[in-house]
């Protein structure tokens, strides 16, 4: 986990902290299958066996083409897991990304739909547009002392109204399209800006497995970088474990909120980016009472790889896995949602297994002087369950 | 223009008893995100009542019991917010989101399980449940309304009092401020977080309910209770956590959530703004409220910090 600098304990208990928190994820992810298992077995105790093996199988149930959509799928999820974590180390609690994706969505789906710029720049600009919205909470919690939960929230409805609206009318250009009530496709429209992908499409016979994946995982492992290898990352975490002491040491904490949220923000774009630029679906904007589940699917991510850069690629692998896997349960006797209420009750258990973990490190550094239940002190950020897990690794 | 008038009064209610269900836990020191989950699970829970009685009762019978379904599946479903919030001391915002996806999700695989088994297992996979109405509504003068509007200013003067003019309100608010002076004069604070968080589940069931079943007669529950619950908590927000100004706040957002929903039959057409603009309004209107007010905040003290007795 956290390297050198922050490093209190020994090595042994350092080592022992990572497997003690993949242990802590696992519990959850073993727990959130069994609920599951119990709900298939609740609605259809026949079928029950073989839909619960479709979810656990989820892409490899329908190869090549499932694992083609698993990675398609993974990409964005990667970005915003990694958006939720980034914020993570900061101790904000980055709720937004929903909203940042949204935004991020239209940055794209503008730059492609309407200027044909090539799939980089429309990339790019999705994550000027999320880091756009990211800021905003950001700007919020620094200057005006607002909870950043409560703005990322009110500004998601506000950024999903207004990017509907402007999809919707053609405020700044003709999208949407209306036979099909849907953004035009993008491959038939703007080939020039659709993310390559270097034959993956035939190798998994699928439509929109791009190098997006790639993609992710390279920003994944800079991300991974610039958290534990710089000073940048170590002031942002600095100002995650303790504000005050941050502030003292002469590190400017509003200046690291707003920075921090903003590249929350950029992450989150990305992730629209990938998913919108590789032509996996076109934007709706008639849905226009749901935000999108990628951004608050990042939620987990982030939970289960405890905002480890590098845990988010796996944690990213294994919610779509299971996501795909839910798509594949037979409708006649399941509902494919089944997948969404494993991954909600993940979460849920990610809210306080990692405070059992807690409870494990502490009697593992028991030696250490006891100190008072870590939650209670870093209860006043809003990261109370990381914080813990943090508290424990440091 | 009256139209305006029915929709607000409609709105305003749902608003008014959702946000002070999430004054009554925030009061006591829990945040509750997890309101627009317990709006979606309240709304069920009444929903499938009225679909599986609706033959079957009498119309005051089946207005009772889905009212009463609607209020305690919102406050059985609070209780998993209280668990990790207050027994477990996680983190309340985390949990509230993870209730929030899992009431939607829930939800959709319940209404489709009950769809595909009222169909005899034929793989009929609709989210929306129709049902019947009119028990609700009454009509008086040129305006209808709904049972809803006399149940919430009934549970507003309630809330009212409760919260001060009894020694239970004093207690309760007293956990949300400083729990451990209130620990210290012997307040079980952890009892009163439950208490506080089963009133705002009930509540919440309850304005689920009101939202959803006076207003249409088919529900999708695929959109949960779009974006309500966040709502609500903006209203809370905007009311500074005291009951009449939530009610009035409500008022204020219904204005601009009823213009989103007549903006396109009526008069207002020809200012051509669109619907998403109205929706946009509230929202922005709390934000700038936020950043005006944050300085002075009515906030709870204690909210969002678990309670440790250990912890001095």
């Amino acid at each position: 986990m956290n390297k050198k600098k922050v490093n209190f304990f020994s090595k042994k208990v350092d080592f022992s902290s990572g497997i003690v928190s993949v242990l802590a994820s696992l519990i959850c992810i073993a727990v959130g299958l069994v609920v599951g298992l119990v709900i298939l077995y609740c609605i259809n105790a026949e079928q029950a066996i073989d839909g619960f093996t479709r979810i656990v199988k989820g892409g490899f149930f329908m190869m090549p083409k499932g694992l083609g959509s698993v990675l398609a799928q993974t990409a964005p999820l990667i970005m915003t897991g990694l958006s939720v974590a980034f914020a993570f180390k900061t101790g904000l609690f980055n709720i937004g990304a929903a909203g940042q994706y949204t935004v991020g969505a239209l940055g794209a789906l503008y730059f492609a739909l309407v200027l044909h710029a090539p799939w980089w720049v429309c990339l790019l600009a999705a994550m000027l547009f999320g880091a756009l919205w990211g800021a905003i909470p950001g700007l919020f919690k620094a200057y005006f002392n607002v909870n950043e939960v409560i703005t990322a929230i009110m500004f998601n409805w506000i950024g999903l109204y207004a990017v509907n609206e402007i999809i919707y009318k053609g405020v700044i250009g003709d999208m949407y399209d209306l036979k099909t009530t849907k953004t035009y496709t993008l491959r038939s429209v703007s080939p020039q800006s659709v993310i390559p992908d270097m034959g993956l499409n035939n190798i998994f016979k699928t439509k929109s497995t791009t190098i997006a994946i790639f993609i992710a995982i390279a920003i994944a492992i800079i991300v991974y970088i610039v958290i534990n290898k710089t000073t940048f990352g170590y002031e942002l975490k600095a100002c995650g474990h303790n504000k005050d002491a941050a502030k003292y040491a002469g590190i400017n904490d509003k200046k690291n909120i707003v920075l921090s949220m903003t590249i929350a923000g950029a992450l989150s774009g990305i992730g629209a980016g990938l998913y919108y630029l590789s032509g996996v679906a076109e934007w709706n904007p008639q849905v226009s009472t749901a935000l999108p589940a990628m951004g608050f699917n990042g939620i987990p991510v982030a939970l289960l790889a405890l905002s480890n850069p590098i845990g988010v690629i796996f944690a990213a692998l294994f919610v779509s896995h299971i996501t795909v896997g839910g798509g594949y349960l037979p409708t006649k006797y399941f509902q494919p949602e089944i997948a969404d209420v494993i991954i909600a009750v993940i979460i849920y258990l990610c809210a306080f297994v990692m405070l059992f973990k807690g409870f494990v490190m502490n009697a593992i550094a028991s030696k250490k002087k006891n100190e008072p239940n870590a939650n209670a002190e870093a209860g006043a950020s809003k990261t109370g369950a990381k914080g813990n897990g943090k508290g424990a690794d440091a | 223009m009256f139209l305006l008038l029915k929709y607000t009064l409609l709105y305003a209610v749902v608003l008014m008893l959702v946000a002070l269900g999430g004054m009554f836990s925030e009061r006591s020191g829990v945040i509750n995100i997890a309101l627009e989950g317990i709006m979606a699970i309240g709304g069920l829970a009444g929903i499938l009542v009225l679909a599986i009685f609706g033959g079957t009762l009498s119309p005051a019978a089946l207005v009772v019991l889905s009212i009463l379904a609607s209020a305690v599946a919102g406050m059985i479903y609070s209780l998993l917010l209280g668990f990790s919030a207050i027994t477990l001391k996680a983190d309340q915002t985390i949990g509230g989101t993870a209730l929030n996806m899992l009431a939607t999700a829930a939800a959709v695989v319940i209404v489709k399980a009950y769809n595909n088994a009222a169909s005899g297992g034929n793989g009929a996979a609709s989210s929306k449940l129709s049902y019947s109405n009119n028990a609700f509504i009454f009509t008086a003068g040129p305006l209808t309304y709904n049972i809803f509007l006399i149940i919430g200013i009934v549970l507003l003067v309630v809330s009212y009092v409760f919260l001060y003019k009894t020694k239970y309100g004093l207690r309760l608010r007293s956990c949300g401020e400083h729990p451990q002076a209130a620990d210290s004069v012997g307040i079980n604070v952890y009892q009163w977080r439950y208490i506080g968080v089963m009133i705002s589940g009930f509540l919440g069931g309850l304005g689920g309910f009101a939202y959803i079943v006076p207003s249409v007669s088919i529900w999708n529950f695929e959109v949960g209770v779009t974006g309500f619950g966040f709502l609500a908590l903006a209203v809370m927000i905007f009311g500074q956590w005291k009951p009449f100004r939530i009610a009035a706040a409500a008022v204020f957002f219904a204005i601009f959530k009823s213009l989103a929903n007549i903006a396109d039959a009526t008069a207002l057409s020809n200012l051509h703004l669109s619907q998403n603009i109205y929706n946009m309004m509230p929202f922005i209107a709390s934000m700038i409220i936020l950043a005006l007010t944050s300085k002075n905040s009515q906030a709870p003290k204690a909210e969002g910090i678990p309670y440790d007795k250990g912890a001095r």
